[in-house]
């Protein structure tokens, strides 16, 4: 009832505000492509042409073709599917494992606190692309492997930014009050502790998803992310390096595709974080009807 | 069930660890409050009225260790698992806070606040629990209560946010109302409105009040008896008639007398010199002993003087009681 109805004024807040219109138009486009990428593309994805290789974009090939003469642009196409996918899961595991970790360490404190967050230092110590580089090592390269190693590397941010928001929620009045009106541990953290941080995190899933990837990309550059002769983003631009001078397009469409939907994740998490803080929420809609 | 007390403490004592040692919040407290009655705490801030509460209903931080018996409609908490303790507490016992800025979660609408102990309790369905929170909105006096059951708390006012944790205590019909300092963060006008209020609810559902205040305005109004506290223990405790028409601890006296006095015009208030005495350093006799106007003797400063009675329904911890009413300071 009141959660349908705060979502509903979330969402003709969100209608108000330009870029976070143009963010969901570019993400609707994005998960248009990313579901029938392989039926929308002009030319399949592996479709070796050794006559047309490194043509200029042109109307038949509008992002021009790579060194076989593939269509570049529906190897962008079907490649959002593998950094949506990748997104997503990568994003889910760490929301998932570093929201519980830095609940329950937040709520309860003490020693399990200390173990859990001295473990997220631990991962935090490394670098991203290192620490996602030797899990990759471990577990062998491959689609599935690069999605855990994303995941396990931004765990740690989810537990940080959870931790932090449950101890200053956890010690307000109103966690006093569901105390004291005999409420369990559980339902605290689910009903009051949760929706109170849910606006940080919001906005940290929305910079993880835009980094992770990134991440992707980067991992794919490296050749330990999605195998060739399948298409990713990251391993387009890595095999384009070779031909900077002689073909921009092999690295600037799928670069700048990482680029659109990093921005468009990026806007859509601000414009939600100003959203869903129901005090927010009163402020702009004071601003709309002033304005 | 009239007989049993909604609330018995008895021998009470709160320690508290801190980095500096022990600190002995509350110390040898002992009341009882019954179904329609109010009792009135009042003491300075940290005198141990809220803490020798907490105390009583299992609320109290980790660090404190809690002794005495408590019982809940006859039944002893001290010695209760915490989830049954839990339960007894959400099921009888409501409380109010002080400051209703800050007592109600600002991303849930009040109608899921109000209901959120019945539906935890009493097992009520979402639907159901809508409908009980229209009625009791409605009970604590907040206009057109079917719509703003939907509002969150920043739509309300400090008042009507005070009526929602108000509506929120009542939600499980407890047979024990805990507030404190409910009207502190309240101005003049709206903390009369909620006195009443109280007051008004009390008579229709026989519900028990714990009043924890230093408004002895207040006290006088509303209580049926009150209980003074100073550095943790009670100083002087009987039926608020016996005690503001004789007050005989001489820190009651004097709290009596920091009133201001609307008759006597723009003087200069009387005050009560020093401070209370921190609770890492407790003087080993009377902890009033080096404010106290009488300034007794020796005995005072080393021995703890016991409650004795004044009267039938009114005792006092003192050597040297207050001279009997009549009399001038």
């Amino acid at each position: 009832m009141s959660g349908e109805g705060q979502l509903r004024r979330a969402l003709s807040a969100l209608r108000h505000d330009p870029l976070a219109v143009t963010g969901t138009a570019v993400l609707t486009l994005l998960v248009v492509v990313g579901v029938a990428g392989p039926w929308l593309a002009p030319a399949g994805v592996n479709e070796v042409n050794v006559d047309r290789m490194l043509e200029q974009p042109s109307w038949s090939h509008p992002f021009g073709t790579d060194e076989l003469g593939r269509d570049v642009l529906s190897r962008v196409m079907v490649a959002a599917r593998v950094s949506l996918q990748v997104g997503a899961v990568s994003v889910g595991i760490a929301l998932l494992v570093g929201v519980g970790l830095g609940l329950f360490a937040g709520y309860y404190r003490g020693w399990l606190d200390n173990v859990l967050m001295r473990c997220m230092d631990v991962l935090f110590a490394f670098p991203v692309l290192l620490l996602a580089v030797a899990i990759v090592a471990v577990l062998g390269p491959g689609l599935l492997t690069a999605m855990i190693a994303i995941g396990v590397v931004y765990t740690p941010i989810f537990a940080r930014v959870t931790r932090a928001g449950v101890l200053s929620v956890r010690e307000q009045v109103f966690v006093r009050a569901a105390v004291s009106i005999g409420a369990s541990d559980l339902r605290i953290m689910r009903r009051h502790v949760l929706p109170n941080i849910a606006a940080p995190l919001i906005v940290q899933t929305s910079l993880s998803l835009a980094f992770a990837i990134l991440s992707e990309a980067a991992l794919s550059f490296l050749g330990l992310g999605v195998q060739p002769p399948a298409p990713a983003w990251g391993r387009m631009l890595y095999d384009g390096r070779g031909f900077v001078t002689e073909a921009w397009w092999l690295g600037v469409f799928p670069g700048a595709a990482i680029f659109l939907t990093v921005l468009a994740f990026n806007l859509v998490g601000d414009a939600l974080r100003d959203v869903l803080d129901p005090r927010q929420l009163t402020v702009s809609e004071a601003r709309r009807s002033a304005g | 069930m009239s007989d049993v007390p909604v609330l018995a403490i008895e021998d009470l004592t709160v320690t508290i660890g801190t980095r500096r040692g022990p600190a002995r919040a509350v110390a040898g407290v002992e009341w009882s409050v019954r179904a329609g009655q109010t009792l009135a705490l009042v003491g300075e801030s940290g005198s141990g009225k809220s803490m020798s509460m907490l105390a009583a209903t299992g609320l109290a931080p980790r660090s404190a260790r809690v002794t005495g018996r408590v019982h809940l409609l006859g039944t002893e908490l001290t010695g209760l698992p915490d989830d049954q303790r839990r339960r007894m507490r959400g099921r009888h016992v409501g409380f109010v806070f002080q400051d209703p800025m800050i007592s109600l979660n600002p991303v849930l609408t009040v109608g899921r606040q109000v209901t959120e102990a019945a539906e935890e309790h009493l097992g009520l369905t979402r639907r159901a629990a809508r409908t009980r929170a229209v009625e009791l909105l409605d009970l604590v006096g907040i206009p057109s209560a079917a719509t703003r059951v939907d509002s969150y708390p920043h739509q309300f006012s400090g008042g009507m946010r005070q009526r929602v944790v108000i509506a929120m205590a009542l939600a499980c019909e407890p047979d024990l109302l805990i507030a404190d300092e409910p009207t502190t963060a309240l101005d003049v006008t709206t903390q009369a409105q909620i006195v009443e209020l109280v007051a008004d609810l009390q008579r229709r559902l026989g519900t028990a009040v714990v009043w924890i205040t230093h408004d002895l305005g207040v006290v006088a109004g509303i209580a049926d008896t009150v209980a003074v506290m100073y550095a943790g223990r009670i100083l002087e405790q009987g039926s608020v008639d016996a005690v503001f028409a004789n007050p005989s601890h001489p820190y009651t006296a004097a709290l009596l007398a920091a009133r201001p006095d609307p008759a006597a015009g723009g003087g200069e208030l009387v005050t009560i010199q020093g401070s209370p005495p921190s609770p890492l350093d407790l003087p080993a006799g009377c902890a009033f002993w080096p404010r106290c106007p009488v300034r007794g003797d020796a005995r005072c400063e080393h021995e703890l003087p016991p409650l004795v009675p004044v009267s039938a329904d009114h005792r006092v911890r003192t050597f040297y009681p207050h001279p009997a009413d009549g009399e001038s300071r």
